[in-house]
């Protein structure tokens, strides 16, 4: 084809234990916006660090306008006219935006001839930036636009962003896709990630969709529903649920109206979120990652609080306390983030089972701590979920992400909770270890825990849940039960009540 | 006290010669910390460069072929500590501390012989019309060479890090290592190149030392200059020429106490002995209570290039 730009054939790339890519290939034409589609950990980042020459790949080849494209580091392939954004800017906080610039660039001009340049392209391109200025006082959305103008001096044939609006207000987001229409409309193009469905169905021109390293579909997003891409990043194939017997008891968790605003004015803020849990209970929330699923852990947690009378847990109003306090009488958590959130990198495994167990397994008693009990609590957890570890004094960091996810997990399964809410509970797990990880959840529930799990593998949660129920943008749909949910119902409540209310017109 | 005793114009002349040490020391130090690397072993770089300096130049009777040596001498010292920490990642403050410890009992073995000798000494420099000025020619333009290289040192520091790409790939690889490597930097490399400038500069303080201000050697005659450097560097925020004013304030106030007790000050002589590092100390408090830090924002940590 004459108007392809970038051609990716059987592009493969394997890390000890997981294959990040496996045989990816598309085609990228010349002027398209070109999106890349997955969840988190599909290896979308990966694929651009191969074409940005950050990472080599295994097996596959690339063709960049006909010739053979191999870039072994980032300079040959800025040099070839590919440029990247990054999602963490690479920038210096304490140099100017000139300087940040230069750093960018192979032969970069005289810094007076800089700046010129720096003014004519920020004005051409309608991206404001003052290159005097020091870094550290610009907004996110002022950074984005270095790290943007940075490339664009570079005359760059191919435009890589990897998920360029997280971080941007909605203002924001409105003035970088102006920008990218206008560099495209000059020839440009560009390989958008991102997993936020609207934005690509607005801006993108294809679509190509990777699930698990694998490329699972491509498509139009234009002329594509929000659902079927939400179907096609998520995976269809589930096994129908069985029906289960289950004892539903008294109401456990009772949230109201929760209303939470983004923490620093990144992320999602959670809107109006009502919901009911029963002893027994297992209660699903599915939803496209970045939806709120972090923010809901915290409220619940007990790690941000919020206003009175929006949780109450076991009929009393907890909204107001701390999470050690929420933990005392069996409101426990467990985030999704292993290292750094749900235990502490540098302390050992039984360091780390102190510090959610301590008061509820009565490790810890007038203030001191129990060393013995505490190890004894470590060996019970490392024994009964089966984590792969020299023994209980280990750091935290030493274990793989597998293991170390057991661990977690199983710290709060031995405490026994009335409530578990659990964040990803079989992320970065084999399959052996994730089955037995759900066969404790269901166990718990089985003797009477209500039990709340936020996943982004909708087989898991068909597989464990009595009931289910989406986030969308902050807002979580009417949880339903899965007996009789099917695979269309699903993606309508994971595209969201917008989304749905199209759908039916259209059917 | 006889104030009248104190003559300006060798109070001045012998201010430069003070401060020349720190100055060297603390202008390596300064290109170290700028590539985000804290090298607390000044102090033992330093006496070792004096005691490798002086040897050489007693044995070659060149004072010069000794300043070569001890930066030679300096540099290499400073490769262990740029090994151990840029390549085995170990821990920057321990490190830095057991190479002044190193760098102290070796330079003991190698002096060992050499104490009681006196060194060849640098001549001082004739500047022609401006040392024959009156006051100011002996005050500032007679001076030997080594003088007027650490100050030319600092203004090339100065000129190199404000105006050449390599003074900001290194300024960026200290305040963001990861960026700088994404951007595909090499970060180890630039560090240790600043290293070895930084060990090559406090040897060249350490052997000022021993070859002109003394100049004999006596076992720890660093007596903490190294860690003055380090002050100072903190002191001046990381920029070039406040690290020749920190030096020569340093240097001002050791001198000058010297010429107050010799003079019959009626303070007593430990606060006189103190008085430069309680000024330095208070110096370092007013400027962080005024915030302006500008310390590199990877001081420090560790870097390794890990995806």
């Amino acid at each position: 084809m004459d108007d392809t730009l970038l051609s990716i054939q059987g592009l493969t790339k394997a890390y000890p234990g997981v294959v990040a890519n496996d045989n990816v290939t598309f085609d990228i034409g010349k002027g398209e916006i070109h999106a890349l589609l997955g969840e988190n950990g599909a290896g979308k980042s990966t694929l651009v660090k191969m074409i940005y020459g950050l990472v080599a790949p295994d097996r596959g080849t690339m063709t960049l306008d006909g010739a053979s494209f191999a870039p072994p580091k980032p300079s040959v392939a800025r040099q070839a006219g590919v440029a990247m954004v990054f999602q963490h800017f690479s920038l210096f906080d304490a140099l100017s935006v000139a300087e940040n610039v230069a750093l960018g660039m192979e032969n970069p001009p005289k810094p007076r001839d800089l700046a010129a340049r720096i003014r004519d392209v920020s004005e051409q391109y309608g991206l404001p930036l003052d290159p005097a200025r020091d870094v550290s006082s610009l907004s996110a959305g002022e950074r984005q636009r270095v790290e943007i103008i940075r490339c664009l001096l570079q005359d760059p044939r191919l435009l890589i962003m990897d998920e360029p609006t997280s971080v941007l207000t909605p203002q924001e987001v409105e003035i970088l896709f102006e920008t990218l229409r206008k560099l495209k409309s000059e020839g440009t193009s560009i390989l958008y990630i991102s997993h936020k469905l609207e934005e690509i169905r607005s801006l993108c021109d294809h679509a190509t969709i990777l699930r698990h390293g694998q490329k699972v579909g491509d498509c139009t997003p234009s002329e594509t529903s929000a659902r079927e891409l939400a179907e096609l990043m998520v995976g269809s194939s589930f096994a129908t649920p069985k029906a289960r017997d289950v004892q539903l008891g008294e109401v456990v968790l009772k949230v109201q109206n929760l209303e939470l605003p983004a923490l620093d004015g990144i992320g999602t803020p959670l809107r109006d979120i009502s919901f009911e849990l029963r002893k027994g209970e297992v209660l699903g929330i599915g939803g496209v990652a970045g939806n709120g699923q972090d923010e809901l852990l915290m409220a619940l947690s007990g790690e941000r609080l919020s206003d009175p009378g929006m949780v109450t847990f076991q009929g009393n109003d907890v909204s107001r306390q701390g999470a050690g306090q929420r933990r005392l009488p069996g409101l426990l958590s467990a985030p999704e983030e292993r290292l750094g959130h749900a235990a502490a990198p540098d302390m050992s495994l039984t360091e780390n089972g102190v510090l959610t167990a301590g008061k509820r397994a009565g490790l810890v008693q007038n203030g001191f701590i129990d060393w013995g009990k505490s190890r004894r609590f470590a060996e019970d957890v490392i024994e009964k979920f089966d984590v792969r570890t020299p023994g209980p004094n280990v750091a935290a960091r030493a274990l793989s992400g597998g293991n170390l996810q057991k661990y977690v997990v199983g710290r709060e399964i031995v405490q026994k909770p009335e409530l578990l809410v659990i964040n990803q509970p079989t992320w970065g797990v084999d399959a052996a270890a994730a089955a037995s990880i759900r066969q404790a959840l269901l166990d718990l529930a089985h003797g009477g825990a209500a039990i709340l799990v936020i996943s982004q593998d909708l087989d898991e949660l068909m597989e464990i849940s009595d009931c289910f129920a989406a986030l969308n943008e902050g807002r979580l749909s009417q949880p339903r039960p899965v007996q009789g949910l099917d695979m269309e119902q699903i993606g309508l409540m994971l595209g969201g009540a917008h989304d749905m209310e199209t759908a039916h017109v259209a059917s | 006290m006889d104030l009248s005793s104190i003559s300006p114009v060798l109070l001045v002349a012998s201010i430069m010669v003070s401060a020349t040490p720190i100055l060297f020391a603390a202008i390596g130090e300064l290109v170290v910390e700028k590539s985000g690397v804290l090298n607390l072993g000044v102090e033992g770089m330093m006496i070792t460069g004096a005691v490798v300096g002086f040897a050489v130049a007693v044995n070659t009777e060149s004072p010069l072929v000794g300043f070569v040596a001890a930066a030679v001498a300096g540099a290499v010292l400073s490769l262990a500590f740029g090994f151990l920490t840029q390549h085995l990642l170990s821990n920057q403050v321990a490190t830095g501390l057991g190479l002044t410890l190193a760098g102290l009992g070796l330079s003991a073995l190698i002096g060992k012989p050499y104490e009681g000798m006196k060194s060849p000494t640098l001549p001082k420099l004739d500047l022609g019309p401006l040392s024959d000025i009156p006051g100011v020619g002996k005050m500032v333009f007679s001076h030997d060479i080594m003088v007027y290289v650490s100050i030319l040192l600092v203004a090339a520091v100065w000129a190199f890090l404000k105006f050449t790409r390599g003074g900001l790939i290194l300024r960026a690889v200290g305040e963001s290592h990861d960026s700088a490597h994404a951007l595909g930097y090499k970060v180890v490399r630039v560090r240790m190149i600043a290293i070895l400038f930084g060990g090559a500069c406090a040897g060249l303080g350490g052997a000022y030392l021993s070859l002109v201000r003394v100049p004999q050697w006596t076992e720890g005659m660093t007596a903490g200059a190294g860690w003055i450097a380090l002050a100072i560097v903190v002191f001046a925020s990381w920029r070039p020429w406040r690290i020749l004013i920190g030096a020569y304030l340093f240097g001002g106030v050791t001198v000058l106490q010297l010429n107050l007790q010799a003079a019959g000050a009626k303070v007593p002589v430990a606060l006189l002995s103190a008085s430069p590092y309680l000024i330095t100390i208070l110096v370092l408090v007013i400027i962080s209570a005024r915030g302006a830090h500008g310390a590199p924002a990877s001081l420090g940590r560790v870097f390794h290039a890990s995806n």
